[in-house]
């Protein structure tokens, strides 16, 4: 394997400098004379001349490009290979090293029957990785082969280390400005209190100087003191006993009315999903994970098997995922923690069988004594989530939007107008409503949305 | 001096108060035995079970409501022969353009990220290089028919996941008629 690779890498510094000496070639005659078949016969001659391996494969290779053979792997192979790592298929960096060219264009032309003509590699390959079929593949030329080949053939990027200094430098960064107006608080709070200190000290030695002088410090005369004169005046303890209890009804109602009320409920989840990070910047539509919205009253969380329909693919986060506040190891880490529940084997890309469930904690709970229907919802009313859950495609951490009150629903239900139109089962009723109430646009609640028994049952 | 004292207690009260309002926390309830089911929720954890959990599976032969046997398993052959033999079984008449547009719109939720609204296999997570490789429906060496996109919507084929939880046998059915609509489009291209 470690000599494959090396072979593909000398392979590819040649073919580079052949292909750079042939565009080299190509400029300077290309002054004088239009390159014709002379130049390409000199400029292989000398890639040939340079190369130090003599096998078939560097023959061809300067004809193929590495860059087209990216856009056609991606196209065609990147569903079920990787270049560096294993998933349906092997991991194919340094494949053309490991196998006969005419083999591999056989083989992912058609692997069946390859494979069915008892090819032993074939076989071999085909007993590892099945039931697996590799899709044939017979629109693709023999050039677009070579440049897939070639394109596997580049040598491995070293990971760009100055971008983790930068992320880094960015993330202390970050945090250090946010210690900065801890501190800046703390100082200011510091100097408060010194300046008081300083002006008592003050005050005390200014007393002592004028007493040393012999300066008669004016003690104020006893008049009658505030309180009392205020307790003598009945009328304005009143009126301030009043207002004292006013003002306190109002605080105590006030917190009363937020008891059992969870709005802003941000809990700590147990896998930290980010709804920003798939809903908002992957535009993954709300129902493909919470899909018995359409159909039934909950929204339900998904089965982890819906994580797995990506994420069997996806094993980490891209670089630009990551924030100053999350790092990408942060969130491979917890793409990790979904392996582990699901039991599922990235270095063997299969199921262990052995699964542990996430432990959820759930954020929107209406009391047992609603009643609320999410498909009447989302699928008969054509609601948008975010009405009632906010814009939780901007959330990184999921937190309730609502309050989830009676009034709040209410008022919602007061306030929109029922779709009447292309409804023709409701055709009478929504016109005797109408008429009945003597407007044109039925509200939810006169379609009868504010009766007791709709949800209170 | 007793003046600061009071405006002190007053304070630490409300510092108090303020910090029972704790966003990683619920809230207080009145009366909570109103507030909590006693029935079993279902993902609440319970002791019933072994295994704690009250979502349990239905128990082993439950055909469900509705419930459509398929023959066809989920092997190569299998998909061979559903490829070859599986029709949708909704009569002719009924695939009306409501009914395709009702499979444009379960498209548009659970396929379009990856295989892009007009099916090419450009959908979004293709084109933020989130996943790759995601093939056209005019894919010459994949060929597609109403039965081997209704298998694979049902089973899941390599690096694609099943769908048989998000969306139904109607469905499905639906989709698939959406789908082979945007096959011959890009055929016809």
């Amino acid at each position: 394997m470690c000599t494959d690779l090396k072979n593909g890498y000398i392979q590819y510094i040649v073919y580079i400098r052949a292909n750079f000496m042939i565009e080299n070639t190509y400029s300077n005659m290309k002054k004088m004379i239009r390159p014709n078949s002379m130049t390409r016969i000199l400029g292989i001659g000398l890639a040939l001349l340079l190369s130090f391996s003599s096998s078939l494969f560097a023959q061809d290779q300067p004809e193929a490009d590495p860059a087209a053979g990216k856009t056609l792997f991606n196209t065609y192979c990147a569903a079920c290979h990787h270049l560096d790592r294993r998933m349906t298929g092997p991991a194919l960096r340094g494949v053309g090293d490991k196998f006969e060219r005419e083999w591999l264009h056989a083989w992912i032309k058609n692997s069946q029957a390859l494979i069915k003509s008892g090819d032993e590699e074939a076989v071999r390959i085909w007993e590892e990785y099945k039931p697996a079929v590799m899709t044939p593949f017979p629109q693709l030329s023999e050039q677009d082969l070579d440049d897939i080949i070639a394109y596997t053939m580049e040598v491995e990027e070293e990971p760009a280390a100055t971008d983790v200094a930068a992320t880094g430098a960015a993330g202390s960064g970050g945090s250090s400005s946010g210690i900065n107006g801890d501190i800046v608080l703390g100082a200011l709070i510091l100097v408060f209190g010194v300046l008081v200190v300083m002006l008592f000290l003050v005050n005390k030695t200014l007393r002592k100087i004028a007493e040393a002088n012999g300066v008669e410090v004016k003690t104020p005369e006893k008049t009658k003191p505030l309180w009392r004169a205020f307790v003598q005046n009945q009328f304005l303890v009143i009126v301030t006993v009043i207002l004292l209890l006013l003002g306190s009804a109002y605080y105590a109602f006030g917190y009363m009315m937020q008891i059992g009320v969870d709005q802003g409920y941000e809990p700590v989840q147990p896998i930290h999903f980010s709804h920003k990070i798939h809903a908002g910047d992957n535009g993954i539509d709300c129902k493909y994970c919470h899909s018995s919205a359409r159909t039934s009253q909950t929204s339900g969380i998904p089965s982890l098997n819906v994580c797995m329909n990506c994420h069997q693919s996806i094993p980490e986060v891209s670089e630009s995922t990551a924030t100053a506040e999350y790092s990408k190891e942060f969130y491979d880490g917890e793409i990790a923690k979904l392996y582990k529940a699901v039991g599922w084997d990235v270095s063997t890309q299969s199921y262990t069988g052995e699964s542990q469930p996430v432990k959820w904690v759930r954020i929107h709970d209406l009391p047992d004594f609603v009643y609320f229907n999410h498909s009447q919802h989302v699928s008969v009313a054509g609601i948008a989530c975010q009405v009632c859950h906010g814009e939780v495609q901007e959330m990184e951490i999921l937190h309730q939007h609502a309050p989830l009150t009676m009034g709040w629903c209410i008022q919602c239900h007061q306030d929109t107008n029922v779709k009447m139109e292309g409804n023709e089962y409701y055709t009478k009723i929504h016109e005797e409503l109408a008429k009945k109430y003597g407007v044109d646009q039925l509200t939810a609640a006169q379609m009868g949305g504010m009766e007791c028994a709709k949800c209170h049952y | 001096m007793k003046v600061f004292g009071k405006i002190g207690m007053v304070l630490g009260v409300a510092a108090i108060v303020a910090s029972c309002h704790d966003k990683r926390s619920p809230n207080y309830q009145f009366m909570p035995d109103m507030y909590e089911p006693i029935s079993y929720e279902t993902y609440q954890e319970s002791s019933a079970f072994r295994n704690g959990i009250s979502a349990q599976l239905p128990v082993e032969g439950t055909v469900a409501r509705g419930h459509i046997p398929y023959e066809y398993p989920n092997t190569l052959e299998g998909y061979a022969a559903a490829k070859e033999n599986l029709t949708n079984p909704t009569p002719a008449e009924e695939i009306t353009d409501e009914y395709l547009n009702e499979g444009k719109q379960l498209y548009g939720i659970y396929c379009a990220v990856c295989h892009g609204d007009k099916g090419d296999g450009q959908g979004i997570l293709v084109e933020r290089e989130k996943l790759l490789g995601i093939p056209s429906y005019d894919d010459a060496g994949r060929a597609i028919t109403a039965g081997s996109i209704y298998h694979v919507i049902r089973y899941g084929l390599n690096a694609m996941g099943s769908y048989a939880n998000q969306v139904n046998e109607e469905e499905r059915w639906k989709v698939t008629e959406y789908v082979l609509t945007l096959k011959q489009d890009l055929e016809s291209k």
